[in-house]
């Protein structure tokens, strides 16, 4: 009788957590979600607002990620220093960096399983200390290169011992629609040590989905994946962003971080560069216009020296020009009327592209050189 | 620091799920248990009544105490380091859980099999004296002191040989020498227990309250050293 009116009393004073808002996302929209099939139907890259996705209202405004010249050494060596950034609620935010750069370092560094040796940093709004590591690990996910499932129990039994672990509620039905979200559900019986690599990926993102985590650290989500998985676990990530999860997505697919990546940083022990694709495009390297003619020019310098839009040119290969422009959509119709005026035949003019490829290429070989001098 | 009696039930689920599904680990829950009744049961089968006499003065029953001491070893051995070898640590130390969570649920998935398994062998063994021995063999050699000391000694040992192996787990790299380094941990226990059992060890009342209070301390100290001795840090990084 005592313990019944103990158990009463405390069912009634229960208090509401203070700092444990609720879950940003759960995998129950995200399994309803329709499944996107063609890049028509993709929704452009953005913030999410906070209102709109449900980020609790202590947390708008406020970073998901917060960085402040973190680092950690293991004894001599440095895996990473002076790293700082700041991610919103809602963004994908890309990490790249050549083999040992520090990039799964810093991401078990923020996922509290390894201490930071310098500054400072706040994960889901909570200070990065050690006396914090189980409050932020109750609001992220890290979802590990290797998918580290055990390989004798079923998928289920795997999901379930995490649902445990994460002190999820009506955890057979979290499961289902963790399973549903990641198109696993007719799988459920099967023991992992069955399933292809790409499954087993994406048994580990049903599981990293389970605990509705504010922050998705997902480190390497399609190495190994044929392009159909790899499309899908693309797809998920969209969906996800819609959703307001923050996502710290750690790739050497550069392409991947270009199509899904609001910001990436690349990261080569120090913090290299950090900005949306199309700025670091721009901050790397000069914005120039390609020309083709069916022969060569016999004078080019009297042709494209005259233009005020063209800030210099050199030859790219006989009959092709290179024009270093500061608006190529004013520059490219003054050369174009150059051309015809100089009587050549144009067969193109187009801006020269850089893919996110260039610049991360740029910058490790000028890491490289550096180092080398 | 409180503890989540779901997330200790969660890694204890687990590991029983492993354990129902790989054929090694039964096999080695069972070889040992095998090896401790075959022998004793085959010398007390074919001893003559007039032996009884003899027996009085033996603790042939304490012989059994090796199993407690061995089967968890062989469990607590693999908790840590197999984890780690498989790749299965990072995602479950990446949750909530806490350490000594984390080792509850493992210590506990070692201790009630073992316990059961102990149990059940020291059940089989008293049946099969009672029903197949000499007359007069049961009654000399089922006394009640051993009979209490077997109860009361299998799951303190149990423990001791839990906490050893896991905390042997947690700082190895390999999972063969954290168990033969576990085996070779349990060896003292089991030569302890083999001496009394042979009566080179006088059993008396002292014996048995002083080594149970020993092994109670030890038990409280194995966990407090095993909850050191498990470093996320280095776990996962295998630095430090």
């Amino acid at each position: 009788m005592i313990y019944l009116i103990r158990w009463l009393v405390r069912k009634r004073r229960r208090p509401t957590d203070p700092i444990e808002p609720p879950a940003a996302v759960s995998v129950e929209t995200l399994a309803a979600a329709p499944r996107r099939d063609g890049a028509a139907a993709r929704t452009p890259s953005h913030f999410v607002s906070a209102e709109r996705v449900g980020v609790p209202r202590a947390t708008q405004g406020a970073p998901a990620l917060s960085v402040h010249n973190l680092g950690k050494r293991f004894g001599d060596r440095t895996a990473f220093q002076d790293v700082s950034f700041e991610i919103g609620y809602g963004e994908v935010f890309g990490f790249l960096g050549p083999n040992g750069a520090g990039k799964t370092t810093t991401v078990r560094t923020l996922g509290t399983l390894i201490a930071p040796t310098s500054g400072s940093a706040t994960v889901a709004g909570i200070p990065l200390t050690p006396e914090n590591g189980v409050e932020i690990r109750r609001r992220i996910s890290i979802m590990p290169e290797s998918p580290g499932l055990y390989l004798r129990l079923s998928v289920s039994e795997n999901l379930a011992c995490f649902a445990d672990l994460y002190e999820v509620p009506d955890t057979g039905d979290r499961i289902d629609r963790a399973l549903r979200a990641v198109h696993l559900a007719d799988r459920a019986r099967d023991a992992c040590g069955t399933l292809s690599k790409g499954l087993r990926q994406r048994v580990a993102l049903a599981r990293a989905l389970l605990s509705d985590p504010q922050v998705l650290f997902l480190d390497e989500p399609t190495s190994g994946l044929d392009p159909v998985a790899a499309r899908d676990v693309h797809d998920l990530i969209d969906d996800l962003r819609r959703r307001g999860v923050t996502i710290f997505l750690t790739t050497h697919r550069l392409e991947e971080a270009e199509r899904l990546c609001d910001r990436v940083a690349i990261l080569n022990t120090t913090l290299r560069t950090i900005g949306r694709p199309s700025e670091l495009r721009d901050r790397l390297f000069a914005r120039t216009l390609e020309v083709k003619t069916l022969v060569p020019l016999t004078d080019p310098d009297c042709v494209f020296a005259g233009l005020s839009a063209v800030d210099g040119w050199h030859h790219d290969r006989p009959a092709g020009y290179v024009l270093d422009v500061a608006d190529p959509a004013v520059a490219a119709p003054a050369a174009t009327r150059a051309l015809v005026a100089a009587g050549a035949d144009v067969l193109s003019i187009s801006e020269s592209h850089h893919s996110l490829e260039d610049v991360y290429l740029e910058l490790v070989n000028q890491d490289q050189e550096a180092s080398r001098g | 620091m409180s503890v989540s009696k779901r997330r200790v039930r969660g890694i204890f689920r687990k590991e029983l799920r492993e354990y129902r599904h790989n054929g090694n680990i039964i096999v080695a829950m069972v070889i040992f248990p095998l090896i401790f009744l075959i022998q004793p049961l085959l010398t007390v089968l074919t001893e003559a009544a007039s032996a009884s006499n003899g027996l009085a003065h033996e603790h042939v029953l304490l012989y059994m105490l090796a199993i407690p001491a061995l089967v968890p070893a062989a469990l607590a051995s693999y908790s840590v380091v197999g984890e780690r070898q498989q790749g299965t640590l990072e995602p479950v130390l990446a949750t909530p859980i806490r350490r000594e969570e984390f080792l509850l649920g493992k210590a506990l998935a070692a201790f009630v099999p073992s316990l059961a398994i102990s149990y059940a062998v020291l059940a089989f063994f008293i049946a099969c004296v009672e029903l197949f021995a000499h007359p007069g063999i049961a009654p000399a050699l089922l006394q009640g002191p051993d009979l209490l000391a077997q109860v009361l000694f299998t799951p303190l040992l149990a423990a001791w040989s839990i906490w050893v192996g896991i905390a042997i787990s947690a700082r190895s790299s390999d999972p063969r020498v954290a168990g033969q380094l576990c085996l070779l941990a349990s060896l003292p226990s089991v030569a302890v227990t083999t001496l009394i059992a042979l009566n080179l060890i006088p059993a008396t009342l002292g014996l048995a309250l002083g080594g149970a209070a020993l092994l109670l301390v030890l038990d409280g100290l194995g966990w407090r050293i095993t909850s050191a001795a498990f470093d996320r840090e280095r776990l996962i990084t295998g630095t430090r």
